[in-house]
């Protein structure tokens, strides 16, 4: 019943992924339309909506700044967890490894001064520890790295926020914005920020970086590690089926665990975007929820349907309503309508295979929709539906 | 020590009654990862309930008709899990997870568009809620929990309902043979774990404090309670065991500044990490015999061999 294919299914399926993700964003805007109507009818066209629909663009181009400077980090949890998607795991620990990621990029630029480079690394690695520790378990014990990620995302909030906060007297914490130093007013903080070559003047903001850039870079360097290369093959194999892959005479406990590492090594990544850009400072008081980023990134993927280039434009439209959910007169609606709006474009996704096949077969003819496995889902209902 | 008994049953109950939850559907065969988001809608369905009724209503029946208007939400809200995950076949913790976050976003605009004041945050009353034996202050939410804790035991155990029930969770195709409608009985665990998980979410938001800001949802307490169902190995009693354990690690959290325990020097940080800590290391120790029902998290598919 699951007919699985390691290999995308050409043009045709590229092209449905792309309609049914299409369909999913219209359903959720819809949706999103008929809150904003319900909360306050009279607004709800040119306050509400459009002002969501334009993004950024309502404030150009200090809106478009936000709107790329959030976008970056986006990009790196939403290629953590497609990464994962595509070699058969859920990585739902984003959100740990981001909070990781982040205290190994402000170590390095609060206490040890390091250049911005350095501490992207510190980030990538702290990321990549924490992600690999689910996959251990995965390999070795056979737990499901659900479960492990969950637990280990809190694990690491609270161990992020203890060392961080050090009971009022951190050395990374400033006790008067209680959040860790701002680099940009930090004295030596500025060789730890990723340079904006002219970016932040171009749109009059002060955090918008060449972080976007290196998160795109970033995305068809995994891309062409997963299409391209042995090693990516054997990592999406061992996805597909742990045995055959073992048969094949793969390392497949070695694999679980590489997969689990570069999931979370990129969202170390985009952490240390988000937080040497100086788009915001890390609060450790906030004990009670884990970045948002992360689990956005489960969103991005789902939306890319775990295509690493995909990836890139998801992430950014994703930012796109986000920032325009910003831009909305809080007089008259909340901003979170845009989280309501995303909130149901994922849960829509979660069956988009669904929509895929139905609008393979409108385009392409009765002929059996391609199952192009990405998210290792198991097989649609689409085909029995019709049959009946 | 009083103060630590009380918050051990206050947040003890809450996690019981979430993992109760979870373990109705997952017995069914499915994963229910939504439990944290399921908490959050029944917490903020009751709240406003809460707010919304008349105050000069007898308590008893406030108590009563909020708790039901939670259970009702949580219901509601996890008939999309069910449909999605029952009907439509999709990956039940890829739904589960956007229910979670779809939940949070529900909750916030709610809330916003009830407040007085345009923020997350809805004041309400909870004193209809608490009541005291013997100096030890609880809330109605404990008897109830006990009650809830008894009946799904003799459901489970007892009843016809619940062998067919746990049938559905171990082997689908052998359920199926017999007679036993999978899917309706997937639903009847689903919806079970929708009641339970909004009433646990009601009574994790409700006795402790007269105001909540939405924005926070229930701070990992759902996910909390997965962990205390796997720990409880998917049985009632062992659940409750399991969530007294991991709750007396969070009251010391509450209490640790103000106690002995203060000398230790451990942040609420520590104790806040310790339930989270000892449930991998018990993982870690029961991988290799656990008790989770065989089925769960894969869809029913009346075709496959």
């Amino acid at each position: 019943m699951n007919k699985k294919k390691l290999s995308r299914g050409g043009a045709q399926g590229s092209l449905t992924s792309v309609l049914a993700a299409l369909l999913c964003i219209l359903i959720g805007l819809l949706c999103g339309y008929l809150v904003l109507v319900a909360i306050n009818p009279a607004h709800a066209w040119s306050d509400g909506f459009v002002r969501i629909l334009k993004g950024g663009f309502h404030d150009a181009p200090y809106g478009i700044g936000k709107m790329l400077a959030n976008g970056a980090p986006l990009v790196m949890t939403g290629l953590s967890v497609a990464f994962a998607f595509k070699t058969g795991l859920f990585n739902i620990g984003a959100a740990g490894q981001y909070t990781l990621g982040a205290f190994g990029a402000l170590y390095c630029a609060i206490v040890l001064h390091l250049p911005w480079f350095v501490c992207l690394l510190a980030a990538t690695l702290m990321g990549g520890i924490w992600g690999a520790i689910p996959g251990v378990f995965k390999a070795y014990l056979n737990i499901n790295e659900v479960i492990t990620s969950i637990m280990f995302n809190w694990i690491g909030l609270y161990l992020v926020n203890e060392i961080i906060y050090g009971n009022g007297s951190g050395v990374m914490y400033d006790s008067r914005n209680t959040r860790t130093w701002n680099l940009r007013r930090m004295e030596g903080g500025e060789v730890s920020m990723i340079p904006d070559f002219g970016l932040n003047d171009l749109f009059q903001t002060n955090s918008t970086t060449i972080a976007i850039f290196l998160a795109v870079v970033v995305a068809i360097v995994i891309w062409v590690i997963l299409e391209k290369t042995t090693f990516g093959y054997e990592l999406k194999a061992v996805g597909l089926n742990k045995s055959a892959a073992r048969y094949a005479g793969i390392n497949e406990k070695k694999n679980i665990i590489l997969s689990m590492m570069i999931a979370g090594a990129l969202a170390g990544f985009g952490a240390g975007l988000f937080y040497l850009s100086g788009v915001s400072e890390w609060n450790p008081l906030n004990s009670t929820s884990l970045p948002a980023m992360g689990f956005n990134g489960i969103s991005v993927a789902l939306l890319a349907s775990s295509n690493p280039i995909a990836t890139v434009f998801s992430a950014l439209f994703i930012s796109h309503i986000t920032v325009g959910g910003s831009f909305l007169s809080t007089k008259y609606y909340p901003t979170e309508v845009a989280d309501l709006i995303s909130g149901i474009i994922i849960y829509l996704c979660a069956f988009s295979m669904l929509f895929r096949g139905k609008i393979h077969s409108l385009l392409f003819g009765g002929k059996r929709a391609d199952k192009t496995n990405v998210n290792a889902e198991p097989a649609p209902a689409a085909d029995e539906k019709e049959g009946k | 020590m009083l103060l630590l008994i009380k918050y051990t049953l206050l947040y003890g109950i809450v996690l019981m009654l979430v993992a109760l939850g979870g373990m109705f559907s997952e017995h069914s065969g499915i994963i229910n990862i939504a439990l944290e988001g399921i908490m959050v809608i029944g917490g903020v369905a009751g709240v406003l309930t809460l707010t919304l009724l008349p105050a000069e209503m007898s308590p008893a029946l406030v108590v009563i008709l909020s708790i039901l208007a939670a259970a009702l939400a949580g219901m509601l809200y996890s008939l999309l899990l069910a449909f999605a995950s029952i009907n439509l076949k999709a990956d039940q913790t890829i739904g589960g997870t956007a229910l979670n976050l779809l939940a949070t976003a529900i909750a916030v605009v709610v809330a916003k568009y009830f407040s007085e004041t345009g923020s997350a945050k809805l004041n309400y009353s909870n004193k209809p809620f608490l009541f005291s034996i013997g100096g030890l202050e609880l809330s109605v939410f404990v008897p109830l929990g006990f009650v809830l804790l008894i009946v799904s035991f003799i459901v489970l155990y007892k009843t016809r309902f619940g062998l067919r029930l746990r049938a559905c969770g171990e082997h689908p195709q052998a359920a199926d043979s017999v007679g036993i409608n999978v899917y309706k009985m997937r639903y009847a665990g689903v919806l079970l774990s929708g009641a339970l998980g909004a009433i646990g979410g009601m009574a994790y938001i409700v006795p402790p404090v007269q105001t909540w800001n939405f924005e926070v949802g229930v701070a990992g307490a759902g996910f909390l309670a997965l962990a205390v169902m796997i720990f409880g190995q998917w049985k009632p009693i062992h659940i409750c065991g399991a969530a007294m354990f991991f709750a007396v690690f969070k009251s010391l959290a509450n209490i640790a500044d103000s106690t002995f325990l203060a000398q230790l020097g451990w942040s609420s940080n520590i104790y806040n990490m310790m339930p989270f800590v000892a449930s991998m290391v018990i993982l870690a120790f029961t991988s290799k015999n656990s008790m989770a029902p065989k089925a769960e998290g894969i869809p029913y598919d009346k075709g496959s061999r």
